[in-house]
């Protein structure tokens, strides 16, 4: 009952979420200099009379007022209709489907190799807190928080794409072959370079955190007693150590999501990825109006969907907090 | 100040200056000596147009510090000033509240390109967009000890005295929140470099003709595949060293300041505890 309670109070502050950033989304772009006439005609913009351009205004109620607009545009986003992208000229949610798979893939494969590399480099130099071991790993860490991950992304596509030729240049497929002949291990494999440039830099967040955490937990009574009892080393750490850390070091990891965008959009813009991070630049850059509100309101859901399951992990699956714990 | 203090900060200044010194006459087109790779006379090898890859990394570091300050500045008077409306009344402190959920709530990048696309990019763009994403986490901070602040005696006695509330800010308010006015100015700093690079290398920030950081980078993507390593290899070392060097700034100042203010408290704490054994005076 509670968990329902909980549920229907967060599905509502998503609603709100969404709303608010789709207002906001639709101000900025509507105060934006670009004609979406001239976005959608292009180069042949010349060759169009003032009554045809009225008409287009018109098909597309571009000649309504703002709030009109946002209005209609609002309703019809209630439907499941995300409007046509000018880009691709195709339906929105067409391209975005498409694109979504892509990008899944990348950010799951960074997400799950960065969790697992960083609690593992974060409890090794937690247990080895102060020795060179611990001392690297921080430094590590500390020099990766500040390196641009676009350029890192650019020594390993010199590295390991030009040089050794281990990998692909960029795409998410082999050029040449039809869409449906790709295998989930073409994806994959082209997957790979931008996933790792992702990972190595989110790394640092989770490793940093489970550090500390663990620290923490090294510091309390009941691990001097479990030493006195005798337990040491490995044993100590999965009976202690790990059980107590990991939930809070998942749940950073989980409020993470925002960077893991943004850096999706920078690691599929170096490996010329097709994902929804190189559609928003594309969007962007090109004036598609509809596409660019829509990834931003899927990018919106995304970071909210992170910080929510972490928050759950935190509220619902540790069983300390939900006995007779404060929910609210 | 201590060791940890000045070194970075000299060498901060001695970079800032030297790029500065650099004319942009400097930087020219030489066709004999196009792509060539590091050596001592081109210590960071020429680009397809024959130019000092050296000179234009250090001019592009220029682009970078200038608008990395700028825009923290930018971004840290946004904090104050929005952290000083919240202490004005609880409504406006819900908004403004509100308003930091709903800007960490997209990612900052989007934010960013949805900034720069409304503004239609260059600087203006650029610095405009990284004050409006970068206030969020400072208005946190700031807020918290403002709204703590608010409360306190000589506050609310200044007010009580028949002072404007503006000068409460400026007697009471800036003096009190000065040290994490700089040290969220520095932390901010970093952040707004590293920001500006990968925006402009997205192709939403500055224009192709500035010499900046991103702009190179993104120019050097076209000539990977033909080997020419050191067109992004240089000026992406010496933007993480730019980065690291203020990062490093930032914490040690931080922790000066940190470790004084526990200082204070433990004699403030000190202090009460005497005061409190000593005097047992009637009216306490």
């Amino acid at each position: 009952m509670q968990l329902v309670r909980y549920l229907i109070k967060r599905s509502i502050r998503l609603a709100i979420l969404l709303v608010a950033v789709s207002f906001l989304t639709f101000l900025l772009v509507s105060l934006s200099p670009i004609d979406p006439v001239r976005a959608y005609i292009g180069a042949e913009m010349l060759t169009v009379s003032p009554e045809q351009r009225e008409a287009i205004e018109a098909y597309w109620g571009l000649d309504q007022s703002k709030p009109v607009q946002y209005w209609q545009w609002v309703k019809s986003l209630a439907t499941g209709d995300l409007g046509t992208s000018l880009l691709y000229r195709a339906p929105v949610a067409d391209v975005i489907a498409d694109r979504f798979l892509s990008s899944f893939l990348l950010m799951g494969l960074a997400w799950l190799l960065a969790g697992l590399l960083g609690i593992v480099i974060g409890s090794v130099a937690a247990m080895r807190a102060n020795t060179w071991v611990d001392r690297m790993i921080r430094g590590y860490c500390y020099l990766l928080l500040s390196t641009p991950g676009f350029w890192l992304g650019l020594l390993l596509l010199m590295i390991f794409s030009v040089w050794l030729g281990l990998f692909p240049v960029g795409l998410s497929a082999p050029v040449g072959v039809v869409s449906s002949e790709v295998t989930v291990l073409d994806r994959v494999y082209h997957a790979i370079l931008p996933a790792l440039t992702l990972s190595i830099i989110g790394v640092a967040n989770v490793c940093l955190h489970t550090r500390e955490k663990l620290l923490d937990i090294l510091n309390q009574p009941f691990i001097l007693q479990a030493k006195a009892n005798g337990f040491t080393g490995m044993k100590l750490y999965f009976r202690h150590g790990f059980r107590n850390m990991v939930l809070p070091a998942v749940s950073v990891h989980f409020a993470s999501f925002g960077e893991l965008f943004g850096g999706a959009i920078l690691s599929e813009q170096v490996f010329s990825y097709p994902g929804l991070g190189e559609a928003i630049v594309e969007a962007g850059l090109n004036g598609d109006i509809p596409l660019l509100l829509a990834i931003v309101l899927i990018s919106a859901c995304f970071v909210f969907i992170g910080n929510f399951l972490a928050d759950v992990l935190y509220q619902w699956i540790d069983p300390r907090l939900r006995k007779g714990g404060d929910q609210s | 100040m201590t060791k940890k203090v000045m070194i970075p900060l000299i060498l901060l200044i001695v970079l800032y200056t030297t790029s500065i010194l650099i004319d942009k006459d400097m930087i020219q087109v030489q066709l004999l000596t196009k792509n060539h790779p590091p050596s001592l006379e081109h210590l960071f090898g020429t680009d397809w147009l024959g130019r000092d890859m050296f000179l234009r990394t250090l001019k592009g570091l220029e682009l970078s510090i200038g608008i990395g300050l700028l825009t923290a500045v930018l971004s840290t008077m946004i904090g104050f000033l929005l952290s000083v409306l919240s202490t004005i009344h609880e409504k406006i402190d819900q908004v403004i509240s509100w308003l930091v959920d709903l800007f960490l709530s997209l990612p900052h990048l989007v934010t960013l390109i949805l900034i720069s696309f409304t503004l239609g990019g260059g600087f203006k763009g650029v610095v405009i967009g990284l004050a409006l994403t970068h206030w969020p986490q400072i208005t946190r901070v700031l807020r918290g000890e403002l709204l703590q602040l608010k409360e306190m005696p000589y506050v609310q006695l200044s007010g009580k005295f028949g002072q404007s509330f503006w000068w409460k800010v400026w007697h009471h308010y800036v003096p009190h929140v000065l040290p994490q006015l700089l040290v969220g100015f520095m932390l901010i700093f970093p952040h707004a470099i590293l920001h500006e690079a990968s925006i402009t290398f997205l192709g939403f920030g500055l224009s192709a003709d500035e010499p900046a950081i991103g702009i190179i980078l993104s120019e050097s993507m076209q000539y990977l595949t033909s080997g020419m390593w050191w067109l992004a290899f240089f000026p992406g070392v010496m933007l993480l060293i730019v980065i690291l060097l203020f990062q490093s700034l930032a914490n040690s100042v931080k922790n000066d300041l940190e470790r004084d203010i526990q200082h204070e408290a433990f004699i403030e704490h000190s202090a009460t505890n005497h005061s409190a054994s000593e005097n047992k005076s009637p009216y306490s």
